[in-house]
């Protein structure tokens, strides 16, 4: 019974996987294969249209800036790079206009010097306790509220700083106690709001790097007899240095972009100063404040903002690449 | 197939007896053989450890441990993985104090002292009782920054006193020679083996009276594990030495007493020619002859 069974299935199945294996090596429509490549083809969409972008910023910036096609001008057509990188007056809204960038340079420069001094060391030690020092119930509280200090929009800080810091600190310290002069908008509220925005940002980077540092080398530093302290300060901090150092260069390019903050809280004439009680401008803040008001299309102050965006950008470019060079090299080092 | 595996393990017995007895005959070992019956009388155990249990959190992995260990000799812990020797080595130091949710009852006497008792310096208990890991662990700095580490942390800053710790550590860890012209290297770039015994050598130099050994030679070549086990054969003469080890050939070839651990408890201890040869307990004999574990 069972075996004429087995002999009917046989043969009446022959001639079928015969056929099936003549044909699987033939390519045949299949909906599966179909939706693996149209998933396929959206993903790299997707990542094109990023490279996309990025090519024609590139390309906006350096037309408008460097190289134009023949009809228009670019920026630096009209003003040389010598007047552009040494003046040391930045007046393009004035009659007689000039076009030098130090003033912008230097005072993006003070910003980002400030807001280092406060960020870095803060954001450091805050990764240090952190990694090192904090039980799991106080790490469950601290990173929380550093995530919402990181969520903080960029105006309230901006906010924060002209109206609470700036004269309710600053002025009362360094004018009524210290005898500086204070102007309303100065680099100091500014680059210390930037600071504090920073912090989360040095910290979860810092404390990542520090948190990949092998527990072996932390029980070889306690067995010669550390301290938590010997150890976070002469083991772990050492062995995650270039990790660091790649956190502080991303932190600085958030610095030196971070715009609505600076614009309100800082902002005002492009002073050539580093005195950080005095209004400054610095590019991003430029930008903005020329983008407030009327441009007249194709004139050289238009052309300006491209030229100013156009070393923000190689700035900030060349800080991230930097940092991620240094990052992917630290990372071999445990692998 | 009954008879093959009895036939097969009697070869193992019979393979470890002879191996023992080539090593119990030669001239070198049978000296520390009268030594350590020499040593055992002498006295106040360096450590010793009494109804000694441990916890992580509410699992207990080690059951009322009650060992002796011996002023510079070689103590041997073996067992299967997850025995809890490392545990109990780690104990010795207080390593797992870093580990939260542990906790040690009974006492665990080092020279007499208590070393859990609430008035001792942790710090400078890890100074008396160095540790070597399974992996090598250098730190990423130079060879002589690495040697220099615990002294500087001890606070010594001299530059002359310095020099002089790191040549002598890296000269007792037999190192000297292959790393001496190169000492502001990165101690990264030295070889698995090196490494180790540059760890030996950084263990030395906070002047310990105890080294405790984890698998030290575990993750080495034969060449390599050779020359650890001459280290510790010479460092013996100054040092107590506990080492926990996997490889029976090893414990019976450098230590004077060995420990069997298993499931948390210590089932013997005896003298290591006694316990490869004659053990008292039959789960020491099964897992000597690979019966298990």
């Amino acid at each position: 019974m069972s075996e004429s069974q087995q002999e009917q299935l046989t043969g009446n199945a022959s001639p079928k996987p015969r056929a099936q294996a003549a044909s699987s090596l033939r390519r045949r429509f299949s909906w599966v294969r179909a939706r693996e490549q149209l998933i396929q083809g959206v993903l790299f969409g997707c990542s094109l249209l990023s490279i996309v972008t990025t090519l024609s910023i590139i390309y906006v910036l350096v037309s408008e800036s460097l190289i134009a096609i023949p009809p228009h001008t670019a920026f630096f057509q009209e003003i040389s790079f010598s007047e552009f990188f040494t003046s040391t007056k930045w007046l393009p809204q004035h009659d007689e206009a000039h076009y030098g960038i130090l003033p912008l340079l230097c005072g993006t420069l003070l910003i980002t010097g400030i807001s280092a001094l406060i960020g870095l060391p803060m954001g450091l030690l805050i990764a240090i306790y952190l990694s090192e020092y904090a039980s799991p119930s106080s790490r469950k509280w601290v990173k929380p509220a550093l995530e919402i200090l990181a969520g903080v929009p960029t105006v309230v800080y901006g906010y924060f700083a002209l109206r609470i810091l700036s004269p309710l600190i600053i002025s009362p310290v360094f004018h009524d106690w210290l005898g500086f002069s204070v102007m309303g908008k100065n680099a100091l509220a500014g680059g210390i709001v930037v600071g504090l925005m920073i912090i989360p940002m040095v910290a979860s980077l810092s404390e990542d790097v520090m948190r990949s540092v092998p527990n072996s080398l932390r029980e070889s530093g306690y067995a010669l007899g550390s301290t938590k302290f010997d150890v976070s300060t002469k083991i772990v901090v050492p062995a995650a240095l270039s990790g660091i150092f790649a956190a502080f260069l991303l932190a600085l390019s958030r610095s030196i972009g971070e715009t609505m903050a600076v614009s309100i809280a800082s902002a005002g004439l492009a002073n050539l100063t580093l005195n950080p009680l005095d209004q400054i401008q610095t590019m991003t803040s430029f930008i903005v404040d020329v983008m407030g008001g009327e441009v007249v299309s194709g004139s050289t102050l238009e052309k300006s903002l491209y030229a100013v965006a156009l070393v923000l950008f190689t700035i900030t470019m060349g800080m991230n690449l930097i940092s991620q060079w240094v990052l992917s090299r630290y990372r071999e080092v445990y692998q | 197939m009954k008879i093959q595996g009895d036939l097969k393990q009697r070869k193992t017995v019979m393979a470890l007896e002879k191996r023992f007895t080539q090593f119990v005959e030669s001239p070198t070992v049978s000296g520390t053989g009268e030594a350590t019956d020499a040593t055992v009388p002498r006295g106040l155990p360096k450590i010793e450890t009494r109804t000694m249990s441990f916890f992580y959190g509410t699992k207990q992995a080690l059951h009322d441990i009650n060992l002796q260990i011996q002023d510079r000799s070689v103590t041997a812990l073996i067992g299967p993985s997850g025995c809890g020797k490392s545990t109990y080595l780690r104990s010795l130091n207080r390593m797992n104090d870093i580990i939260e949710g542990t906790r040690v009852t009974g006492e665990v006497l080092l020279d007499g002292e208590d070393i859990y008792a609430s008035e001792v310096d942790v710090v400078s208990l890890r100074k008396r009782v160095g540790m070597v890991f399974q992996k090598s662990t250098p730190f990423p700095k130079s060879i002589f920054d690495n040697i220099a580490f615990g002294p500087r942390i001890a606070g010594l800053t001299k530059k002359t006193e310095l020099q002089h710790i790191v040549e002598r550590c890296l000269k007792q860890a037999a190192i000297w020679n292959e790393v001496k012209d190169r000492l502001k290297e990165s101690a990264m770039a030295l070889s698995g083996g090196q490494q180790q015994r540059l760890c030996i050598a950084r263990a030395l130099a906070t002047n310990p009276e105890v080294l405790l050994m984890d698998e030290p030679a575990s993750a080495l070549d034969p060449a390599s594990t050779a020359r650890i086990e001459d280290l510790i054969f010479e460092l013996k003469q100054n040092y107590t030495i506990v080492i926990v080890t996997h490889n029976m050939q090893q414990a019976a070839r450098i230590s004077e007493k060995t420990a069997f651990f298993c499931m948390g408890r210590l089932v013997e201890i005896g003298r290591t020619k006694q316990i490869f040869t004659n053990p008292i307990q039959k789960e020491t004999e099964d897992y000597i002859t690979g019966r298990f574990g």
